[in-house]
């Protein structure tokens, strides 16, 4: 199982001290957070991509490919990318790139992103946020599977002959996930595709977290990537931790109770019994995290919120060491302990991709299709028209 | 057969006037229901007591408390709703608004709502046709014709202003409606027996989503050289 940071990027003001950081700051925080997720033993830093204020990170690949060079196993990847406002083409060629520098220690996750005055910035509408995150990301996946592109839809200039550089690594696109809290197309998508799905686990309710993985799950299996349980399954989360609950609840609460999105709001003692929020003793953390599983089944992925609500970097890479140290062994331990043989361990990895063969289903832009086939639920729009390839029947 | 009739009341205090007003709503729409010969089964959802609950719902981006989801589920699955708020400031009552702003969306859609609400004096009356009926019509509710206001005085004249008759006339249309509801012919609208349940329950198969969104076009268009 992978376990890592999630960053949001924002530059939120220290409620004790009442200090803001630069943006300089905050960017140099979020780098240090990366290479201290490495050195505490964690698999993943995945950053979150924004394009106002109070957030910093516009520019992600650039941000990676710093903490890709600084770092020698940690997996890189994103919280998410905005699918619906980047062009495709630059995605595929920025993350290629990326794949490349970083010996493909790469992934990436797909979001629609839900700040609205973003979408008219880049020319789209948000209300075209299902239809954008559908076309785009099949462009995607076409750039990275066919050498040449001839493409033509509804929200970008046509495309003619059109060869997106670097080609992945090894021939091998990164590994996606969909992130999607409450849109259950999102889950079809992610299954449709046999990517991954991550719900960000931060605002259950619980019964949404476990509907939206129950529905991608299931879909999953009807396309045909595997049984139900065999789904790439990541969740979000968010922990403070201290050696005894009250002193963890002391240290926090005053970041809790200004905290730019549920500030304010509910409690910390109701907002911790809504959500996965653990404010507590690693023990606390790591009962808790364990009975996700219960929830959503075995996984593959967990992501961690540290950095946010203004707590000061020296607070974060020490709450990354502790989690590191106490809490992630024995996660590894008992999730391992409690899966099931035929239920992966890891999503997939440039490593177990290439290793998979260039004929695996991953190099298929529809990897369903055979089974779509048989299901009848081809063709779509004349792809078949020329006796097409199994990789274009969708 | 059964309807099941949710009223809304968002009073302030315990008893309010506005709950008095909900109660004899709610009791004239059993009693109509009933003339037609099917049964209502009554359920009251007191707004005060989600208050903080609604807070959470809104300070949180949408967290919902399992007070709040018994509620909106409530509604949703309403076969007929009574909404009743005290006037406010000209309008509805900023509580009563948050409750309808945490509602999913649809919650409403074809659902008969019979719109009531109480008020010091008789000169806000008209809260109900310039608040409470568009409220209601931008969710796609049916509203009912006779909308209800009662203002302190309507408690103690004697009835002159005709209260009751309203009250009596209103009831009895959301039963008009109510039990015409389940014999709606298909096919006009989405009535609101087609509405979705609350939550994740269906989904658009991917390949109608990916319709004329895999970017080929046209005989011939196809002309892909696959290799990576």
């Amino acid at each position: 199982m992978q376990f890592g940071i999630f960053s949001v990027g924002d530059v939120t003001r220290d409620p004790t001290t009442g200090r803001t950081p630069s943006e300089a700051d905050r960017i140099s925080a979020m780098t240090q957070i990366a290479l201290a997720a490495e050195r505490a033993g964690l698999d993943v830093f995945a950053t979150g991509e924004h394009h106002n204020p109070p957030f910093v990170p516009s520019s992600p690949t650039t941000l990676l490919g710093w903490i890709a060079a600084r770092t020698e196993r940690l997996l890189l990847s994103t919280a998410t990318t905005l699918i619906t406002t980047n062009d495709p083409v630059k995605i595929a060629e920025d993350y290629a790139m990326l794949q490349h520098l970083s010996g493909g220690r790469v992934d990436l996750m797909m979001g629609r992103g839900n700040t609205g005055p973003v979408y008219p910035w880049f020319g789209k509408d948000i209300r075209d946020g299902i239809p954008l995150a559908v076309e785009n990301y099949h462009l995607l996946r076409r750039l990275w599977r066919e050498r040449v592109v001839d493409w033509e839809g509804q929200f970008r200039t046509p495309l003619r002959g059109y060869t997106s550089t670097p080609a992945p690594l090894d021939g091998t696109p990164p590994f996606v996930w969909h992130g999607s809290i409450r849109s259950p197309e999102i889950a079809e998508q992610a299954a449709f595709y046999g990517d991954g799905f991550f719900h960000n686990n931060i605002f259950w309710n619980r019964e949404h977290t476990e509907a939206m993985v129950r529905l991608y799950r299931q879909r999953f299996e009807h396309y045909g990537h595997g049984a139900a349980d065999q789904a790439i399954v990541g969740l979000g989360g968010q922990v403070f931790m201290a050696g005894t609950e009250r002193e963890a609840v002391r240290r926090f609460r005053p970041y809790f109770d200004e905290a730019p999105v549920y500030g304010h709001g509910p409690s910390l003692e109701e907002f911790t019994k809504l959500t996965p929020l653990t404010v507590g003793t690693p023990e606390q953390v790591i009962e808790r995290t364990l009975g996700f599983a219960d929830v959503v089944g075995d996984y593959q992925r967990q992501l961690f919120l540290m950095d946010h609500a203004g707590l000061p970097l020296p607070v974060v890479l020490e709450q990354i060491e502790l989690l590191g140290r106490e809490v992630v062994p024995v996660l590894r331990a008992e999730f391992e302990r409690r899966r099931p043989a035929h239920v992966p361990s890891e999503p997939p990895t440039h490593a177990s991709l290439v290793a998979a063969g260039p004929s695996s289903p991953h190099h298929l832009v529809v990897p369903a299709a055979d089974r779509l086939a048989a299901l009848e639920e081809v063709p779509q729009d004349g792809a078949r028209q020329d006796g097409a390839r199994q990789e274009e029947v969708a | 057969m059964t309807r099941h009739v949710v009223v809304v009341s968002a009073g302030l205090s315990d008893p309010s006037t506005t709950r008095l007003l909900a109660d004899r709503l709610a009791d004239a729409a059993g009693t109509a229901v009933a003339g037609r010969g099917e049964q209502a089964l009554v359920e009251v959802i007191e707004v005060r007591e989600l208050a903080t609950d609604l807070a959470t719902a809104m300070t949180t981006g949408g967290l919902v408390t399992p007070a709040l989801a018994r509620a909106r589920d409530a509604v949703a699955s309403a076969d007929a709703v009574i909404a009743v708020t005290p006037v406010f400031n000209a309008s509805y009552s900023g509580l009563f608004k948050l409750f309808v702003d945490a509602l999913e969306r649809d919650a409403l859609d074809g659902t008969p709502v019979l719109i009531a609400a109480t008020a010091g004096t008789a000169r806000h009356s008209l809260v109900l046709e310039h608040a409470m009926r568009p409220l209601f019509s931008h969710l796609r509710a049916v509203v009912v014709p006779t909308a209800v206001f009662a203002a302190t005085e309507d408690f103690g004249d004697g009835d002159a202003a005709g209260l009751g008759e309203r009250i009596t006339r209103a009831a009895s249309q959301l039963a008009a409606l109510l039990v015409a509801g389940g014999t709606a012919v298909g096919g006009l609208g989405r009535g609101h027996a087609d509405r979705r349940p609350a939550g994740v329950a269906t989904v658009t198969p991917f390949t109608q989503l990916l319709r004329g969104r895999t970017g080929r076009t046209g005989a011939g268009g196809s002309t892909t050289t696959p290799h990576r």
